[in-house]
């Protein structure tokens, strides 16, 4: 390679190769094309060759050129180069820097604490959310508030009919596999029967609530965040809000409302078949009588039991509906954003459910029901 | 020399037609715009020249120009990337140049479009305007022979545009790079365009091609003249 850079008389003479600068270098210290450190410089003199039909890449050298001469404070003149490619440097140079100069990346510390800020802001976003729709209700329950009547009907129809087969389905599967574990321990000890008292108690107080929460999570619950996350990209929150209507009445309260009144109703259709799906498998392996299973079930499932699964579902329907909204609500502006409101939503759903249910389980005991 | 012949072209979505009898030659660095009422199919039109959607008569025939780069109307900015990134990549996947030179090449294009400073922000922190930049900044990652550019004045302020003005001026003069650009923005257009295709909404079919200026005083349709003379420079 021809030598590139020549010092003359305070000037700096770039001699360009005929084809131009090979873009590779850009990559590469000046001072390995040849440009030696030091000295005072008035300008920048380029001896261009006849044929020489630029391209950006010799613009982005010129520009790299530039700024590293006058890192030093020198200012520099730029002799010799086309017009227009001299328009071209004068646009890229001219830029102000956007970003704050010197600024640097949180730290680890720093992270953590912004992070436990940012979850701290969002719990107490989440704890004025339910405290606004439950000073919401009276307005409801007296047909006062501002709720589109077609919405409600949406809402219903998404989290009852539409939720039914999988519902069944999880339930029918959780009776059976109960009923498979239970048979196998309690034949040994003779007590096979009891499978009976094992599917309902733990079917009706514990794991269907819990079970269809997690599904309506995952299903109505993502749904609802991502239906308002969309709706907050789309500028439709905030058209609301201009128009002095509150979000948590118009969108949150008519979700909460109908999940929570729904759940309850889905409480006992998915006992029915976790206790049938016990009962199938029961049946069969310890060969017991269908009349003899569900006597024996009817014997040891109490009213408290259903009553504290029926309050179960009711809690975790406001729960899952609130916390989808709460993440639709709070999401960015942007489709990834919509994707990361319906993550969030039924992840914390599922842990709130559990958390509850724990919450429940103590209560319970407490108070010997 | 023409670098892109528009041939009796019918561009629409599934069976309806938006526009039919489209013909045109675009020269090589040329600036030509597409303008027309909303709805019209400018942007039909130009994702028909690049391949998006496939015509339903007619042909777009390219000669010469062997690489394009385009800025669709929101920029179109991979999220998952910072802005450095994104204008990186179509050099990444070309994979001719080493690391340090393509990260240079992709600091001056942003550069170019005064995103100087925000490389390593990524676009959901970014304005409407700037995303667009950066998409125009990704346009030119690979220096391309026709660039297209789907309503770059959309978010932009007077000063950004005048200064997106300035730079396809350059790139044009300087590179000899064909520019199609589809644009509501008459100042823009008066400033940049050599010539200009008007689709009419209500006919789906063009009404005029020509130079602004001559077109706001002697275009057949009145609509034109009327659209043009806005803003008659």
């Amino acid at each position: 390679m021809d030598p590139l850079f020549k010092a003359q008389a305070g000037e700096l003479v770039v001699a360009m190769p005929e084809r131009g600068i090979d873009p590779a270098w850009l990559g590469r210290p000046l001072a390995e094309l040849g440009l030696e450190a030091g000295g005072r410089l008035s300008a920048v003199r380029v001896e261009s060759p006849a044929a020489w039909r630029w391209k950006t890449a010799d613009a982005a050298f010129f520009a790299k050129l530039l700024g590293e001469l006058e890192a030093t404070g020198q200012k520099i003149a730029l002799r010799g180069l086309p017009p227009e490619l001299e328009k071209l440097l004068a646009l890229a140079r001219g830029a102000p820097p956007a970003a704050a100069p010197g600024a640097r990346p949180p730290g680890v510390r720093e992270r953590v604490g912004l992070r436990a800020l940012s979850q701290a802001e969002d719990a107490r976003a989440f704890v004025a959310l339910l405290g606004e729709v439950v000073l919401l209700l009276p307005r409801f329950v007296a047909a006062r508030a501002k709720v589109r009547r077609a919405e409600l009907i949406e809402v219903l129809a998404e989290s009852s009919s539409r939720a039914l087969p999988i519902v069944a389905v999880v339930n029918l599967l959780m009776g059976a596999i109960l009923a498979f574990v239970g048979a196998v321990q309690l034949k040994t000890f003779g007590a096979g029967i009891y499978v009976a008292n094992l599917v309902g108690i733990a079917s009706v107080r514990e794991l269907t609530p819990i079970l269809t929460a997690i599904v309506l999570a995952g299903r109505t619950g993502a749904s609802f965040a991502a239906r308002i996350a969309t709706m907050q990209g789309n500028e439709e929150v905030d058209a609301l809000t201009a128009l002095g209507v509150s979000p948590a009445e118009f969108l949150v309260l008519p979700r909460v409302v109908a999940l929570s009144l729904l759940m309850p109703l889905l409480y006992i259709y998915g006992c029915g078949f976790a206790l049938l799906g016990g009962m199938a498998v029961s049946m069969p392996v310890l060969d017991v009588s269908a009349t003899a299973y569900v006597a024996q079930t009817q014997h040891a499932i109490a009213g408290a039991h259903f009553a504290i699964g029926a309050l179960k579902a009711f809690v975790f329907g406001a729960l899952v509906a609130l916390v989808g909204c709460h993440h639709g609500l709070r999401a960015p502006r942007s489709a990834a954003g919509v994707g990361a409101a319906t993550t969030s939503a039924v992840v914390n759903s599922i842990i709130g459910v559990i958390a509850l249910d724990a919450v429940f389980a103590v209560c319970a005991n407490a108070l010997k029901v | 020399m023409n670098v892109i012949s528009i041939e009796d072209l019918t561009i629409g979505y599934g069976p309806h037609p938006v526009q039919s009898a489209i013909s045109a030659q675009i020269g090589e660095g040329e600036i030509f715009a597409v303008v027309g009422d909303s709805g019209s199919g400018k942007s039909t039109l130009l994702r028909t020249m690049i391949g998006l959607l496939p015509p339903q008569s007619g042909r777009v025939v390219f000669q010469g120009a062997s690489s394009f780069g385009v800025l669709f109307q929101n920029g179109a900015l991979w999220t998952s990337m910072s802005v450095l990134e994104n204008v990186m990549l179509p050099m990444d996947l070309q994979g001719e140049l080493p690391r340090a030179a393509r990260r240079a090449l992709a600091r001056f294009k942003l550069a170019l479009v005064g995103l100087a400073g925000d490389e390593d922000r990524y676009p959901a922190s970014l304005s409407g305007g700037m995303r667009k930049r950066a998409g125009l900044a990704r346009a030119l990652a690979l220096d391309p022979g026709v660039l297209f550019l789907d309503e770059p004045s959309a978010g932009l302020d007077p000063l950004a545009l005048r200064r997106l003005d300035e730079l396809v001026l350059s790139l044009r003069d300087g590179l000899g790079i064909t520019v199609v650009v589809v644009t509501h923005e008459i100042e823009s257009l008066y400033r940049i365009a050599d010539r200009m295709l008007f689709l009419d909404g209500e006919t789906h079919r063009p009404v005029a091609l020509g130079v602004p200026a001559e077109l706001a005083r002697s275009a057949e349709s009145a609509k034109v003249r009327e659209f043009l003379s806005r803003l008659m420079p």
